[in-house]
């Protein structure tokens, strides 16, 4: 099987020399665009293979270029063309540069937007001059002159570009002595966005991203000059299910989320790398926490999946993992973990074979449902998985709301349509032949398998992290964590192979899934040798064909793509 | 040459004459047009054949005709700029959307004289293969639109416009669209956003050269009125003929508005440089002179825009002379003849070709606080510097002109506007910048001492207080 694209040779690259700040190198003379069009490169491109970063506000990768904010002006030159249309050059035969000037004024010069305007061989871009400097200096001037200055309350501060380009090109005081504009500072954009409209810089990412990439044309400006505003159109709600990505590309503090604002200071907030769970794409996300409590999530960039985006709901899918009803302590016979597990193998290995049923959530790690899959060998049990499906859209929403879908069915729990066994396990606890259920994160009662069966159950061993019609039914209950309290690995609609890490810690009593797994599946099939979640991925790799040849370390934070 | 020579208003003003299709035809109207259609294939010396699209779009070319919307632009070299191999349509738009203060000349085309302006347009449309046009106007002008429909539906009644026009198998429509009164509309992208539907947000260039990504993302001539008009003469006198009139590299005729401070502000049709802003000022057959009294101070020479003269002002300028030798003479800024170089060699531009007159009754500064007032409401604020610096010089100066400036006020406007230009999306950076720019340089001293003035005045120099900023702010709106 193989674990990484296979993609065409790629053609050679067309490579042109410029020179940035007077070093000479080589780009490409085509990158690709917000769209993944091949374009000519841009100043910006360039300046940044040279390791120099042009500040921006309006420019972001994944956006059609508006060029408003002037803030990436450079000053440049190009080889000077001769009357007879040659190239003039130095006495020591280096082409002659002609720096641009401003036509009605040549000892001015004239600088270029460097997110809109594309290399040339032989230019020469000067990011770091005096004149480019002054030219910053004075754009984030005038953008400040404006500006409220909010930052001791403002949600933005800490990541706020304006505050950021200000150490850097801003002046401690002000020679404005003008009255500043005013404008509207709470403005109810829609359900999940609020607007200041003084913060605004009218850099219209948020405008481009609703209309170009969620397809909503809701966001526009009104008024002229200082005094335009950003605003939704009258009567229209800015509601689509991808609005608060604005609030992530709006480079200060206009938009704000209103489930985040005021409640935490992002200096605050520990950051780590994971995988949105509540949909099969897997959008990869930053989880935030503070003293154990999430407060956010982000969309982190990845091109396989989910550029730079996520949805509204997938986002403000959390709440859960802060619940005050989380399950934070074993329930049954024995309420020590190692006694509680040895308890539970030593049922499990008394049961007859084929007596042992095995309800896994298509919501667990590969990792997890790897160990329970080497459990149900063992014991010859009947598995599943439940499907959880709803709407779907163009962009991001996948109608599989499980994120491990695949992985539940490359490993073997789910059969390939998955939910098929439910009735069968129902079935089997009904006619009695089947004795003792082993369920991980799901509510059995609501896909066929009622209280009253399960009551017919002589041992129900439940595992999951909020309560349910199951879990109060259980014999067992094993406390296990939210996706962000351990690691593991999703495979997403596409195959993507993807891992998560851990963020805070489990609640109470609670272990992570995997850590508990592994010594039941000790107890019962007394097999060992997987004692880290890296050990125990590698081990799947090897034994699940579908994962053969990738390994934890290679899936990085961008994951790798297997054949499905 | 103190007189006019009229071309394009040679009947605009005439007793009796209307904007009607008769009137129209009963002076000759569209022969140019059935010349045009008319012409034959021609065989060139090579073996190669031009078309009559490529004879006339030679002819605009080698008539000199420069763009009479502002930046004077070389008519045939943007035509030759078309790219003509996309496969997409190319649309040719008509600029009508004078709002440069000033200005008021395209109207007298439009009001009195529409089909000319219709002419000149179908012809140019045929010359660029092009079957779809439009004609943006100025919002506040809804007796022009109404003027230029009927003459529209007249032209289409006679087959001038439509398909198949007078039998030659060029099929065009024309169709007029009105702005909503924005000055940011006359700005060729921003115009063809506006006409798009979409907010006039001039377009970035590189890459919306309209030449190439224009309206719709279409190959794009757009061209002020009184130059489509101008093509309908060219064609109709050939462009040598053409070329004589006015003066070399300035070719042709220019109608100019005179106002401000003159006994008789109106305006004149005159051959490009073959008068100067003296005489357009001071001939009794142009402005007549200043008002009885009064002394000259200053001149707006090409629109509000344009950077302003100072009376007495001396520039060289290079003149070519009899032996063929390029010498610089000196000029007194009255003796300026009046065309694109000439001004543009004087540090300034003819621009829309309108002339303000400042007398010596006038404060500079508040010239300039009123000319700030209208750019910073008319910036788009699409862009940072224009956005910002346009109110910020605003409030500056109305504060200045309200009794609460400073001496450090001249050097602040000066470098607030020396931000603004050559760093924004469109020319309307340059056109808020210059009269700053300008102004304050050339006034410098008027400036200086109201401030100072105004520090003694008010508290021994400690700059103005918070109630005297919010008292001095202009208008929201
Ligand atoms: C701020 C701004 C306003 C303008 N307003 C007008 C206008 O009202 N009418 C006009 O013909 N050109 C105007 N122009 C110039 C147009 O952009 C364009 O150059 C012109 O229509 C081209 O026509 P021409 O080549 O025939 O002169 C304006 C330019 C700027 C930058
Ligand atoms: S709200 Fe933010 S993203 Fe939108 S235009 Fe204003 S500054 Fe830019
Ligand atoms: S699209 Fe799916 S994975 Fe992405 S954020 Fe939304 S719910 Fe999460
Ligand atoms: S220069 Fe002024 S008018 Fe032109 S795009 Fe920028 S803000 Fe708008
Ligand atoms: S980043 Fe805003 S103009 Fe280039």
């Amino acid at each position: 099987m193989s674990t990484t694209e296979t993609k065409p040779a790629p053609p050679p690259v067309e490579k042109i020399k410029i020179k940035v700040d007077g070093r000479e190198i080589e780009v490409p003379k085509m990158t690709p665009d917000w769209q993944g069009k091949m374009q000519p490169t841009t100043m910006l491109q360039a300046c940044a293979l040279a390791n120099q970063d042009v500040p921006h506000y309006c420019y972001h990768p994944k956006l059609p270029i508006a060029g408003n904010c002037r803030m990436c002006l450079v000053e440049f030159g190009t080889p000077m063309i001769g009357p007879d249309r040659q190239p003039v050059k130095n006495e020591d035969g280096t082409p002659k540069i002609a720096k641009s000037v401003l036509p009605y004024e040549p000892s001015t010069p004239r600088g270029a937007i460097a997110c809109a305007t594309p290399i040339s061989p032989g230019m020469e871009i000067y990011p770091s001059s005096p004149a480019t400097k002054q030219m910053r200096e004075a754009v984030l001037e005038s953008l400040l002159i404006n500006h409220p200055l909010d930052c001791p309350i403002c949600d933005q501060a800490g990541e706020c570009k304006l505050q950021e380009y200000s150490v850097d090109y801003g002046k401690a005081t002000s020679r404005f002595v003008e009255e500043k504009e005013h404008k509207p500072k709470q403005v109810d954009l829609g359900p999940r966005i609020m607007l200041d409209d003084e913060r605004c810089i009218l850099c219209s990412r948020c405008v481009r991203f609703s209309k170009d990439i969620a397809g909503d044309d809701a966001l526009g400006f009104a008024s002229r000059g200082s005094r335009n505003f950003l605003t939704n159109f009258p009567g229209k709600k800015f509601d689509n299910n991808y609005t608060l990505n604005t609030v992530d590309i709006c480079p200060v503090g206009a938009l704000t989320s209103k489930d985040f604002r005021f409640q935490m200071r992002v200096w605050f907030l520990k950051e780590s790398k994971s995988v949105c769970t509540s949909c099969a794409t897997g959008c990869n996300i930053v989880i935030g926490s503070r003293e154990n409590k999430v407060y956010r999530y982000e969309p982190r960039e990845n091109d396989a999946v989910n550029s730079s985006w996520m949805c509204d709901a997938g986002r403000l899918n959390y709440k859960w993992i802060n619940s005050e009803f989380r399950l934070t302590q074993i329930k049954g016979p024995k309420t020590e973990w190692s006694l509680a597990l040895r308890d539970i193998a030593e049922t499990l290995r008394k049961a007859p074979l084929g007596s042992v049923a095995m309800v896994a959530s298509a919501r667990q790690t590969n990792e997890e449902l790897y160990l329970l899959k080497k459990l149900a060998t063992k014991l010859n049990a009947l598995t599943d998985s439940v499907p959880r499906t709803g709407e779907g859209d163009k962009l991001l929403v996948n109608a599989d709301k499980n994120p491990n879908s695949n992985g539940a069915k490359l490993i073997g729990i789910a059969p390939a349509q998955m939910g098929s066994n439910l009735p069968k396990i129902a079935e089997g606890i009904h006619s009695g032949s089947i004795k003792t259920l082993i369920v991980f994160g799901e509510d059995v009662t609501k896909c066929g398998i009622s209280a009253d069966l399960l009551g017919k159950l002589s041992t129900l061993i439940v595992s999951d992290i909020l309560p349910n019609k199951t879990t109060e039914a259980a014999h067992y209950v094993l406390p296990g964590c939210a996706h962000a309290e351990k690691r593991g690995s999703f495979v997403n609609t596409k195959g993507r192979v993807q891992r998560f890490m851990q963020n805070t810690q489990p609640k109470g009593n609670a272990r992570a899934e995997w850590e508990f797994l592994h010594e039941l599946v000790y107890d019962v099939t007394g097999q060992n040798g997987f004692v880290s979640i890296e050990g125990l991925f590698n081990q799947m790799a090897k034994e699940v064909p579908a994962f053969q040849g990738v390994t934890w370390a290679a899936l990085g934070d961008l994951g790798v793509t297997i054949n499905l | 040459m103190s007189q006019e020579y009229r071309l394009i208003l040679k009947n605009a003003d005439q007793p009796g004459y209307t904007t009607d299709m008769d009137c129209y035809l009963r002076h000759g109207g569209y022969g140019a047009l059935k010349k045009a259609l008319a012409l034959p294939v021609k065989d060139l010396p090579d073996g190669k054949k031009m078309t009559a699209q490529e004879q006339i779009r030679e002819d605009v070319k080698a008539s000199g005709l420069r763009g009479r919307g502002g930046a004077g632009f070389s008519c045939g070299l943007k035509w030759s700029f078309v790219d003509r191999k996309s496969g997409k349509p190319i649309y040719l738009i008509c600029n009508a959307d004078e709002s440069e203060p000033g200005t008021f000349k395209d109207r007298q085309i439009i009001y009195k004289d529409p089909h000319q302006l219709v002419e000149g347009m179908i012809i140019s449309c045929f010359a660029n293969d092009v079957h779809l046009a439009y004609i943006y106007i100025r919002g506040e002008m809804p007796d022009g639109a109404r003027i230029l429909k009927k003459a529209l539906a007249d032209a289409r009644a006679k087959n001038f416009l439509g398909k198949n026009i007078l039998g030659s198998g060029y099929d065009l429509e024309i169709y007029v669209h009105r702005g909503a009164g924005a000055y940011i509309c006359g700005e060729e992208t921003g115009l063809i956003e506006s006409l798009e539907g979409k907010r006039a947000y001039p377009r970035i260039k590189p890459p919306y050269f309209p030449a190439v990504l224009g309206l719709y993302m279409c190959p794009t001539i757009v061209n002020n009125v009184e130059t489509l008009a101008a093509v309908k003469h060219i064609v109709t006198m050939g462009s040598a003929e053409y070329a004589k009139l006015g003066t070399p590299n300035n070719t042709g005729t220019r109608i100019v508005s005179v106002s401000g401070q003159v006994k008789k502000p109106g305006y004149f049709e005159v051959e490009v440089g073959k008068a100067t802003i003296g005489e357009l000022i001071f001939h009794e057959k142009f402005g007549g002179g200043l008002k009885d009294g009064r002394k000259l101070k200053a001149i707006i020479p090409g629109g509000s825009s344009s950077k302003v003269f100072k009376a007495g002002e001396k520039f060289k300028l290079k003149r070519k002379g009899a032996d063929g030798q390029m010498t610089a003479v000196e000029v007194d800024m009255l003796d300026l003849p009046y065309d694109f170089d000439s001004l543009q060699q004087a540090g300034s531009m003819s621009g829309s070709g309108a002339i303000i007159v400042v007398d010596d009754s006038t404060d500079i500064v508040s010239v300039l606080a009123n000319l700030s007032e209208f750019y910073a409401h008319e910036s788009c604020g699409q862009c940072t510097p224009c956005r910002e610096g346009s109110l910020w010089m605003n409030k500056a100066l109305h504060r200045m002109s309200h009794g609460h400036g400073r001496k450090q006020d001249a050097d602040y406007l000066l470098n607030i506007a020396q931000n603004i230009q050559g760093r924004t999306i469109c020319a309307f950076g340059e056109a808020c910048a210059w009269p700053v720019l300008s102004f304050v340089n050339k006034f410098k001293d008027e400036f200086v001492a109201k401030g100072a003035a105004d520090e003694a005045k008010n508290h021994g120099g400690a700059g103005p207080t918070n109630e005297m900023k919010i008292a001095a702010s202009p208008r929201a709106d």
